[in-house]
């Protein structure tokens, strides 16, 4: 039995991918990663603002303080330039190293703030071996000014910018909240998106009631997140020439069935490596394959996509009349 | 093939250094320091030698032990260097004996420095030189950065070939600071002025098995004197091989030194002689007076030692009648100083012997002590000394000697300043980045446009807040004038405040043009100006310009940072250069500068340029002054004498024009003058909301200004408060008419907003609103200062009545350590400021030389002061290596006199009762009550031994009674001194068993320095000396301690438990032997965000980094183990409380890998040191040495 995929051109093992996380920024979790079976390794979100925020800080803090005194003209050493310079050196050095360390795919995420951002970026990461790119485009348009279209228009740009300065293949990893959001994904793959990741999760804030403040702390997704880039990869398989990834909720080894049914060619979670460490993912492989044998499936192809919306008999299942069942379905409390 | 470049004194010589020696044993001090680091850096760089090897850079624990590795080294064979200055020197002193008694080569490099005397100073003079010139070493002067970065291998070459070690010398901070431009030698120059043959050699007298020797012997009468002597021929030799030296180097490079160079007239009468910088003063003066037509001429010193007197006098004129020999160094005593005898004596037999056939008079006058600036006017002055009738025997130049009469009248009117040379001063603040952006323009100007530039900057002493003068000169031909700009064509003020506070306008020369930084418009500027400025104006006709940089710094975003707007104005302003290629180069600059901080912050730099154009306007000058604006006096009217007519003239920028008579001649300043310096350093100061303050004194406990006071009093006494003064009821119960005020002295806020952190309190219906927070001064300022006024009117809250046991209680503790000068948010000073409210009133404090002690004793202005009854810490600093002895001898000097006084005080106990003495010898002295008591009790005996007058007995009691009140010695210091340069004094005085409180502000670097790396440095942190990450754990001080058994030892971390921390002290002082407390303290140098410099200290602890814990041997007399582990099991990864911090993190960024696999191996020693402890406090009490009868002080 074949698990091999083939996800922006490169072909996988299996379908099982690592999405972007802070602990993939650690070399010892990569290779735990790479031994529980993960086919690719996302590593977490290079943020030029975080980059640039964190070097200007420190910049702060160095000058802050820099000939200040007749016996100090600093307090640190002159930075000891690395292979990169020195600033997004140490993202672009795990990277080098993840290259070295694994030899599963390493996929770069960036998420960049100005157009030179997004381009000098890219070109590092592609230069320190990025196998890929994933561009992490989901921002909340906080903006009230700016209409779907502009907020589209630039993060076509940003594509459109990125793919002229690198060879490698990119990734969009998109939100959901899209007027229109498989007219924008045709749009993308039109622009030279080799594949989308449905979706990304917004920030979304608490508001901690005693201190009144907002408390940003993510959790972890549920499992019920999981039927929104079900639906919208049902009905974007097939009919885009990109990859899909499933991301958010992935929570089972039935779920890696379901977003393969739907049409993902890989599944994407951390979610779940969270909760119950990378070992899940060999868990979920050998549920996989059981699935598989139990339906005679002999590879990943076979069922990719059988629950997609362009494959189902009944394609109207995806629109209203799919609706109304799930209203018809509902239980109403009592 | 040389290349023009602009360094300062101290990278040019050190890139040379490096480049001819394979070891370089090192240690941190000013003015060298910068010396020591870049051999540091360079050699995690990489870099090599002219032999193409990394030179091994190694620092050492003292100056002492840089000394002996560099002996050892130089034994073994390598060539090998050193940097140090002043008290650096001093300690190398025993060690260069036995290096020149060896006849071995090496150079060391000296920032020359003044010795601490009454008073410890970090600036330049020769007082170091004078004090190493009977070590045997050759001793060679360099006047200038290209003689710096010359003379350092002309050193060289000679050592080699010579075997006479060198001190090569330069000017303290006006040499090893200034930039100035220069042509670089290329590597293949220093190599080919280098014989390797004389390298061979020196390898080949190293210690060797292989043919082994033995050096290093002792002697006995009979031959010690003859080895003396048998080095003589070496030491004749130096001079012509350093001449030739000299004349190699000058044929390769066209710069062409002597060992006396002469310039002046061929036929002079009047002749300055003189070393150092103040030389080239004096030469470029007289070629001015020379152009007047008077005869005189100016002799430069480069070889001091030996002291060649043939070519002294072949360099002398011999039509020369009078002579003055200039000298940076105070010998006192001796008939003249050094260099003064060896020209009178050299002289003296050159005539006696014939040679010369007349003796010119020959004075000596002392200049440039302490870098005090010699000027064009001071040489004329000296001159005209030569001149008089009756030339006096000595005199000095540069200060007002109205006590001894020595000094010299200047004309300050004189000036040869070359009139086509740009001209600069800018006043700004080191926070704002004027140096930095000066420092830039010097290399713009010198690099990219092709001009000669010199920069040199002033600072103040302060830490936060302080102010800095640049000097910039520029010109088509090189800058030869190492004194400050007296007249300026340019003259910037980056602050507004400033124009309230000094003359600044003194240095604009007429015509002048004059950029201020006003939060005001152009058109509404010159309202808000004082009178003497407006006036300044008028009068010298200047053209004054005005932006509101602040304001454009913040619509671009770069929050406080003027530097790029307001030099982007000076270059629009000044002309130096093109205007639209001058902002080609700035914006080149920019992108050099921040390039690696990426495009937003280029960005953002390049708006600020635009903007700065935009927003730059001329102000018409009206005819008249018309301003009702005085200059506010800078002291209050009822600030005593002393400070009104010294310190506030130090304040007024006018110490310099202080007179001799006014100065304390023992070193010797009244306590307490930190409270006349109201320096406004920060706009926004906390404000306190009484309705939800819940008085648990935490902000008080946690200001390292000392600038949040807190007192309860009766509320009758509101009746006479000032509109908003703020109050509340007491919320202790059972007081319901007692108030509680807490009060914010505003004006010596440093605005760190560590308060703000530390306040629990949170407004239930107000999001973001604390008891404290941050608010602009401006509109509350008036208010406050009632308030203050108010506030020092209610009576100070009575010790004895106060709770000390928590931290609620000490709030009410009068602070005798208040407004220091430290940085904003210092870690320090709080644990000083607690101190001081435990104990002030009966303390005595040796500190070492370190950040502690500069802002704690660093003139105009100290915080350590007195409480109302006149009582305060009686503070001293000696040395950084000798504190701890130095403390020691205040406990035995304390306790000898307490032993008299009880003595004498039995002698007396019929006279003065019985009864009384019985108590005063008796009485407990622990608790505050009990020491209330006993001070009413010795002021009983006073008065009584008062009434005995002529009982020689009673007036040696009174000369002692003081001491019947226990007192309290403090050793204080940072972590430098504690686990350094002088752990050995400390270990010793720990040993002693005698009762010192030893208290260490571990910054865990040498902060005063710029954060070098001591043993108390973590695993992979980088530091200064530590470029490439801290590869040792740091030295655990505290497991030394306990192992004596006797030591009383906590660590604390008041950011992580304040209670913790107060019962520590209050245990140490209460310990009858030596108690040690290693005190967390958060640092600038740690790259934070100070703000949260508590907070990052609670992480140390919460991550197992800084366990808190105490080791209390009287626990054993109860029969309970003695260390107690006072914080929680480790809750926090080492990795997020270390990259909080620029020192981890920068590692992290710039070695990944490496950084991994440090912060992994620090983790094992965060989890094995913690373990280790748990395993201390598991411990039955008896498994701890001295047993229960041996625990606490000898009796």
């Amino acid at each position: 039995m074949s698990l091999t995929t083939q996800y922006l051109g490169l072909t996988l093992k299996n379908p099982l991918v690592a999405s972007a996380a802070p602990p993939n920024a650690h070399l010892d979790h990569l290779r735990h990663l790479e031994d529980a079976g993960a086919a690719a390794v996302v590593l977490p979100s290079l943020f030029e603002e975080q980059i640039e925020a964190e070097t200007a800080l420190e910049a702060q803090i160095y000058d802050l303080h820099a000939n200040n005194s007749p016996e100090a003209t600093s307090y640190f050493p002159e930075p000891i330039a690395g292979p990169y310079g020195v600033g997004p050196d140490a993202y672009l050095d795990l990277v080098r190293r993840a290259r070295a360390a694994l030899s599963i795919p390493v996929i770069a995420s960036l998420n960049g703030a100005t157009d030179a951002g997004w381009t000098n970026y890219a070109q590092l990461l592609q230069q320190a071996g990025a196998q890929a790119i994933e561009l992490n485009v989901a921002l909340v348009p906080i903006d009230i000014t700016l209409d779907g279209r502009e907020v589209e228009e630039r993060i076509l740009h940003i594509l459109a910018s990125v793919r002229r300065v690198v060879n490698v293949p990119v990734a969009v990893k998109l939100g959901p909240f899209v007027s229109s959001l498989g007219h924008f994904a045709m749009r993308l793959v039109e622009a030279g998106a080799d594949g989308l990741v449905l979706f990304n999760r917004l920030v979304q804030p608490d508001i901690d009631i005693v201190r009144l403040a907002f408390d940003t702390h993510m959790p972890l997704s549920r499992p019920e997140e999981m039927r929104l880039p079900l639906l919208w990869i049902s009905l974007l398989a097939g009919r885009l020439k990109a990859s899909l990834a499933a991301s958010t909720g992935v929570d089972r080894a039935d779920d890696v069935v379901k977003a393969l049914l739907a049409g993902a060619d890989v599944v994407m979670t951390s979610s779940a490596v969270l909760r119950y460490g990378p070992n899940c993912l060999s868990i979920w492989l050998d549920d996989l394959r059981a699935w598989m044998t139990a339906r005679d499936f002999k590879d990943i192809a076979e069922l990719r996509g059988l629950m997609s919306g362009q494959k189902l008999p009944n394609k109207e299942l995806l629109g209203r009349p799919s609706y109304m069942k799930m209203l018809g379905d509902a239980v109403m409390p009592s | 093939m040389s290349t023009r470049t602009t360094m300062d004194g101290n990278t040019a010589a050190a890139y040379v250094a490096y480049r001819v020696n394979e070891v370089c044993a090192i240690f941190p001090i000013t003015p060298s320091s910068t010396m020591a680091e870049l051999a540091d850096q360079w050699m995690a760089e990489g870099k090599q030698n002219i032999w193409g090897n990394i030179p091994v850079v190694q620092e050492m624990q003292s100056e002492g032990g840089a000394a002996g590795a560099v002996h050892g080294a130089l034994q073994s064979g390598a060539l090998t260097t050193t940097f140090t200055a002043s008290q650096g020197l001093m300690l190398m002193l025993p060690n260069m004996y036995k290096i020149a008694g060896e006849l071995t080569a090496t150079v060391f490099h000296v920032a020359a420095r003044s010795l601490a005397t009454s008073a410890l100073s970090i600036f330049g003079d020769h007082s170091d030189i004078m004090a190493v010139r009977t070590t045997g070493f050759a001793l060679l002067s360099s006047a200038s950065v290209q003689e710096a970065h010359d003379s350092a291998l002309i050193a060289q070459m000679a050592t080699l070939e010579a075997r006479v070690p060198f001190v090569h010398f330069f000017d303290g901070f006006r040499t090893s600071h200034e930039l100035n431009t220069l042509d670089l030698l290329s590597d293949a120059e220093i190599r080919s002025m280098i014989d390797d043959d004389l390298v061979r050699a020196h390898r080949a007298r190293a210690l060797n098995p292989e043919h082994p020797f033995i050096r290093g012997t002792a002697h006995n009468p009979d031959t010690y004197f003859q080895a003396r002597e048998a080095v003589n021929p070496y030491y004749a030799a130096v001079p012509g091989i350093v001449e030739r030296a000299m004349q190699r180097f000058g044929a390769m490079t066209g710069r062409h030194y002597s060992l006396f160079e002469y310039e002046g007239d061929p036929e002079a009468e009047y002749v300055l002689i003189l070393m150092g910088s103040g030389a080239e003063t004096a030469r470029q003066t007289v070629t001015t007076l020379r152009a007047a037509g008077e005869k005189v001429g100016v002799l430069q010193v480069r070889l001091f030692r030996p002291f060649s007197v043939e070519h002294f006098l072949a360099a002398l004129p011999d039509t020369v009648r009078r002579i003055a020999v200039l000298e940076q160094t105070k010998e006192v005593g001796a008939t003249g100083e050094p260099l003064y005898q060896d020209v009178v004596t050299g002289l003296a037999d050159a005539v006696a012997r014939g040679h010369r056939t007349t003796l010119p008079l020959v004075i000596g006058g002392r200049y440039g002590i302490s870098s005090k600036d010699f000027t064009p006017a001071m040489v004329k002055a000296a001159i005209g000394a030569l001149k008089a009738n009756a030339p006096r025997k000595d005199f000095t130049v540069g200060i007002d000697d109205d006590l001894s009469h020595t000094s010299l009248p200047i004309d300050p009117t004189f000036s040869i300043e070359d009139p086509s040379s740009t001209r600069a001063v800018f006043y700004g603040l080191g926070s704002d980045g004027t140096v930095g952006a000066n420092k830039n323009s010097v290399k713009i100007i010198a690099e990219d446009a092709g001009l000669y530039a010199q920069g040199y900057f002033v600072y103040d002493s302060h830490k936060s807040g302080a102010q800095t003068i640049s000097h910039l000169r520029f010109g088509r031909t090189a800058i030869k004038a190492p004194y400050l700009i007296a007249t300026a064509g340019f003259v910037a003020c980056h602050q507004f405040v400033f124009l309230q506070r000094q003359d600044l306008l003194h240095v604009a020369s007429p015509g002048a043009t004059f950029l201020l930084n006003a939060p005001y418009p152009a058109e509404e500027v010159w309202d808000h100006l004082p009178r003497p400025v407006q006036q300044a104006i008028i009068d010298k006709k200047l053209r004054f310009f005005v932006i509101d940089a602040s304001a454009v710094a913040r619509q671009v975003g770069l929050g406080m940072r003027t530097n790029t707007i307001l030099q982007t104005c000076f270059f629009a302003l000044s002309g130096v250069l093109p205007r639209d290629e001058a902002i080609a180069h700035i914006k080149e600059a920019i992108r050099k500068t921040y390039g690696r901080q990426g495009q937003i912050v280029i960005d953002k730099n390049f708006a600020a340029v635009d903007a700065a154009l935009a927003h730059l306007h001329e102000v018409a000058v009206p005819g008249n002054a018309s301003s009702a604006i005085a200059m506010p006096p800078l002291v209050p009217s009822n600030a005593p004498d002393f400070i009104k007519s010294v310190t506030a003239r130090m304040f007024a920028g006018q110490g310099d024009a202080i007179p001799v008579s006014q100065m304390p001649a023992d070193g010797t300043f009244p306590s307490g003058s930190s409270a006349y310096e109201k320096r406004n350093i920060s706009d926004i100061v906390p404000e306190w909301r009484d309705d939800l303050c819940i008085q648990c004194g935490q902000c008080s406990f946690v200001c390292p200004h000392s600038v949040i006071r807190a007192r309860y009093y009766h509320e009758d006494r509101l009746a006479a408060a000032p509109e908003g003064f703020k109050s509340a009821v007491i919320n202790a119960r059972g007081y319901p008419e007692t108030r509680f005020s807490l009060q914010f002295y505003v004006e010596d806020c440093t605005g760190c907003g560590l308060c703000v952190e530390a306040c629990p309190v949170t407004s239930p219906r107000e999001p973001g609103v604390k008891a404290i927070n941050m608010v602009d001064k401006l509109p509350i300022l008036e208010r406050e200062k009632a308030s203050i006024d108010f506030f020092e009117t209610l009576p100070v809250n009575d010790r004895a009545r106060v709770d000390f046991a928590n931290v609620r209680g000490v709030q009410f503790l009068q602070p005798l350590f208040e407004f220091p000068g430290a940085c904003a948010g210092c870690g320090e000073t709080p644990y000083l400021k607690l101190l001081s409210q435990l104990f002030g009133d009966r303390m005595q404090v040796a500190n070492a030389t370190g950040c502690s002690s500069i802002y704690g004793g660093n003139l105009p202005v100290t915080p350590w002061t007195k409480d109302q009854e006149g009582r305060g810490p009686a503070w001293s600093n000696s040395l950084f290596e000798d504190n701890a002895e130095f403390g020691l001898g205040f406990r035995l000097a304390a306790d000898k006199h307490l032993e008299l006084a009880l003595k004498l005080l039995a002698e007396l106990s019929d006279k003065v009762g019985p009864e009384l003495a019985q108590a005063i010898a008796a009485a407990p002295q622990i608790e505050e009550s009990d020491i209330r008591a006993q001070r009413i009790r010795v002021a009983e005996l006073k008065t009584k031994l008062l009434a005995l007058p002529g009982e020689a007995a009673a007036e040696d009691l009174l000369s002692v009674v003081d001491h019947l009140v226990r007192r309290s010695i403090w050793l204080v210091g940072g972590d430098g001194w504690a686990y350094d340069i002088g752990y050995g004094g400390l270990d010793h005085v720990l040993a002693s068993g005698r009762n010192v409180n030893v208290l260490v502000l571990d910054t865990e670097v040498y902060s005063n320095t710029g954060g070098q790396a001591s043993k108390a440095t973590p695993l992979g942190a980088v530091a200064k000396f530590a470029a490439a990450g801290k590869r040792t754990a740091r030295k655990d001080l505290a497991l030394q301690a306990i192992a004596y058994g006797n030591v009383y030892v906590a660590q604390i971390a008041m950011g992580a438990n304040a209670q913790q921390a107060l019962e520590a002290f209050r245990e140490a002082e209460a310990y009858e032997g030596p108690s040690l407390i290693l005190a967390y303290s958060h640092c600038i140098a740690h790259g934070i965000d100070m703000r949260f410099g508590m907070k990052q200290q609670d992480m140390a602890t919460a991550s197992g980094y800084w366990p808190l814990f105490r080791f209390n041997p009287t626990m054993r007399t109860v029969g309970e183990n003695p260390f107690r582990l006072d914080s929680p099991r480790p809750h926090v990864k080492l990795r997020d409380y270390a990259y909080k911090e620029v020192r981890y993190r920068s590692l992290a960024q710039t070695r990944p890998a490496e950084a991994e696999a440090v912060l992994a191996a620090a983790q094992r020693v965060v989890d094995e040191k913690y373990r280790q402890y748990e395993d201390l406090a598991a411990r039955d009490g008896s498994r701890f040495n001295p047993g229960e009868e041996q625990s606490g002080a000898p009796a």
